[in-house]
């Protein structure tokens, strides 16, 4: 056990010095879930990896394993002169806010939050024009005519999704009903797959047969609960399509892995600091598909969902963002 | 509230209470026996964590019950010697047993699995499915009698060892030797050691019964009710057993009464978020609040008395 932690102290000392040896160049602070997380965090690291790959240069890196560790290793990486530093997750929102402000001549970047700073980018993905997608889907898929959705911490950027997804499900069927529950209000709302399978079965109790899941590693016992009953759910971030095959009806993926890589490559000199928000148009967002759903997607829902992408990416159908007004106009 | 969800609430109040229920019993041998145990929730977790890695590696839910009890007594073990032998704080000890977990698993996870923390997801043949009986899909599909068989029997077999454990250890501490000089450990520690007998072992003997529930605990959480370990995924349940044992005064049936309470808080919280009453909306956060609400008023004084065992949280030396 010792043994353990000390080459895990070990470990973490070696990563630190490794990043910090090199000099110059990007940086990238995973949250907490590290980069293996099969989710956010792991899309992060394979953009990265990807900009390491084509263009040669390597990147300093760093895996949170709690938050007092943020605003400290932002710090860091901005003190050995890395730029652009990027910063993975809402919750880092603080931390570069505050590290920005001290290093007006270093350039950062963030997902998932706005931060507004001269020298800030902020990476934010239009989640509802993917979620209203899924929301497509799931209702066309749906024989009962209520489908569910179970968002993990109670923030206004989860009830984005449920809010796009709810749009999506009332464009196809207006009198369908959807059941929202949220995991719970704090951190470990993320992570507590027990509760939020019991909450999926509320739901099937109440006639939902397709559940989107906005939950992080809490989504993990959605996936199961529908699953286990036979019936159909929806992934997220990643496509999870492939955890419990045809079950996982698809995924509304957040392709963080392009934001991260665009960064890396415009570098210093082509950095853009201000807001960019990534829909469909931008490629940000899509549905999953792959042979563990092919066999789920109708043709008909294909077209719909097709059809519904390119209104969207026109401007013809416009997708009502409930971060703008913190209301959602159907329910 | 809608009547119609009845049936499902309460199967899902035995599924929330399992865990709440081992992890209760847990803490009650350890604390009758003198030694406060805030470390239920970690050893839950690391039961959880070994459970899920045994089962995935073995194709066995059993093994994974074996390991995660193995490593939950080995955990136990560690607090015994800290508190018991070397006679420190056992509330510091708990709570570096509960950090320790917490980082452990997913260090240990990460670099065995590379998933963040997680473990591989079971296929059915290792993991806990609800008990396949004879006749079982006939009884559950039977009018009436149905719905009601399905919230006692509709389980994994984790299930019924909880709730047998309950009426085991009420006899076990009121009617056995055994259990009578752990209870006097916990009281008199002085009175049972002048008779001769080793405080101890006893109290060695209360923690590692303690570490067997926390591994079934755990194994429930990760093999039983999910097909993986998840960083975290006690969510604080070791603590609401820990408020659910000084609810319950330190005994058994209540504590399986407080639990089963909880549990059922827990189940409405899940399935009735938007619960109307009156014609106003109740927070969910209400029915999250309450388990820890009434135990603070239970404490106040105002609904009755809770008085935990004289000796609790004291290590015991001859000298003195």
């Amino acid at each position: 056990m010792i043994k353990s932690l000390l080459s895990a102290a070990a470990i973490s000392t070696l990563m630190i010095s490794a990043a910090f040896a090199d000099g110059k160049g990007p940086a990238i602070v995973f949250d907490i879930g590290g980069k293996f997380d099969k989710s956010f965090n792991e899309s992060m690291f394979n953009g990265a990896e990807k900009f390491k790959k084509e263009s040669g240069t390597d990147y300093g890196q760093f895996e949170i394993a709690n938050e007092a560790q943020r605003e400290q290793a932002i710090r860091n990486f901005a003190d050995k002169g890395y730029s652009p530093i990027i910063a993975a997750g809402f919750a880092q929102a603080d931390a570069v806010t505050k590290v920005a402000k001290d290093f007006p001549g270093t350039k950062f970047a963030i997902v998932d939050a706005v931060v507004d700073l001269p020298n800030v980018e902020s990476i934010v993905f239009k989640e509802q024009e993917g979620s209203y997608l899924v929301g497509m889907m799931a209702a066309k898929a749906s024989k009962t005519g209520t489908v569910g959705f179970v968002g993990g911490m109670d923030i206004p950027l989860i009830r984005r999704f449920g809010c796009g997804y709810v749009q999506g499900v009332k464009a196809v069927n207006k009198d369908d009903k959807v059941s929202q529950n949220m995991v719970g209000d704090t951190g470990a709302a993320w992570n507590d797959p027990v509760k939020a399978g019991e909450i999926t079965k509320g739901q099937m109790a109440k006639g939902a047969d397709v559940v989107y899941a906005a939950a992080g590693g809490s989504g993990l016992g959605v996936l199961q609960a529908m699953a286990d009953a036979k019936k159909l759910s929806i992934g997220v971030d990643a496509n999870q399509n492939y955890v419990h095959p045809g079950s996982v009806l698809t995924s509304m993926v957040k392709h963080v892995d392009v934001a991260v890589y665009n960064t890396m490559k415009a570098g210093d000199a082509g950095f853009q600091p201000g807001v960019h928000a990534l829909g469909l148009k931008e490629g940000g967002v899509d549905y999953a598909m792959d042979d563990n759903n092919k066999a789920l997607v109708s043709d008909d829902m294909k077209k719909a969902v097709e059809t519904a992408k390119a209104d969207i990416i026109s401007g013809k159908t416009e997708v009502h963002d409930y971060m703008a007004d913190s209301k959602c106009p159907v329910e | 509230m809608e009547f119609a969800l009845l049936p499902e609430i309460l199967s899902s109040t035995v599924r929330m209470s399992v865990p709440l229920i081992l992890a209760c019993i847990a803490g009650l041998w350890s604390e009758r026996s003198g030694v406060v145990d805030i470390g239920l929730e970690g050893k839950m977790l690391v039961g959880a964590f070994s459970a899920a890695a045994a089962a995935s590696y073995f194709h066995s839910p059993w093994i994974g019950l074996l390991l995660a009890i193995l490593v939950c007594i080995m955990f136990s073990l560690v607090h015994g010697y800290a508190s018991i032998t070397q006679r420190g704080n056992q509330v510091v000890s708990g709570v570096a047993i509960n950090m320790l977990a917490a980082g452990l698993t997913v260090v240990i996870g990460n670099s065995w699995y590379k998933q963040g923390g997680r473990t591989p997801q079971l296929d059915d043949a290792s993991r806990f499915l609800p008990i396949n009986f004879p006749g079982r899909d006939a009884l559950f599909e039977m009018d009436g009698v149905g719905p009601i068989a399905k919230i006692f029997l509709d389980h994994s077999v984790l299930a019924f060892i909880a709730f047998a454990l309950v009426p085991l250890s009420a006899w076990a501490l009121a009617k056995t030797r055994f259990g009578l000089r752990l209870r006097a450990v916990g009281e008199n520690p002085q009175a049972v050691d002048t008779a001769g007998i080793s405080v101890a072992r006893l109290r060695y003997q209360a923690v590692i019964i303690a570490g067997v529930l926390c591994g079934i605990a755990g194994a429930y959480l990760s093999t039983a009710l999910q097909t993986s370990f998840v960083r975290d995924m006690s969510a604080g349940r070791g603590f609401l057993a820990l408020t659910a044992l000084i609810f319950a005064n330190w005994r058994a049936w209540p504590a399986l009464g407080a639990c089963l309470l909880f549990g059922f808080l827990q189940a409405v919280a899940n399935f009735m978020q938007g619960f109307h009453l009156f014609g106003v909306e109740i927070p969910v956060q209400v029915f999250n609040a309450l388990p820890y609400i009434m135990t603070i008023v239970l404490l106040a004084g105002f609904i009755g008395k809770s008085v935990p065992p004289k000796a609790s949280g004291t290590p015991y030396s001859k000298d003195r």
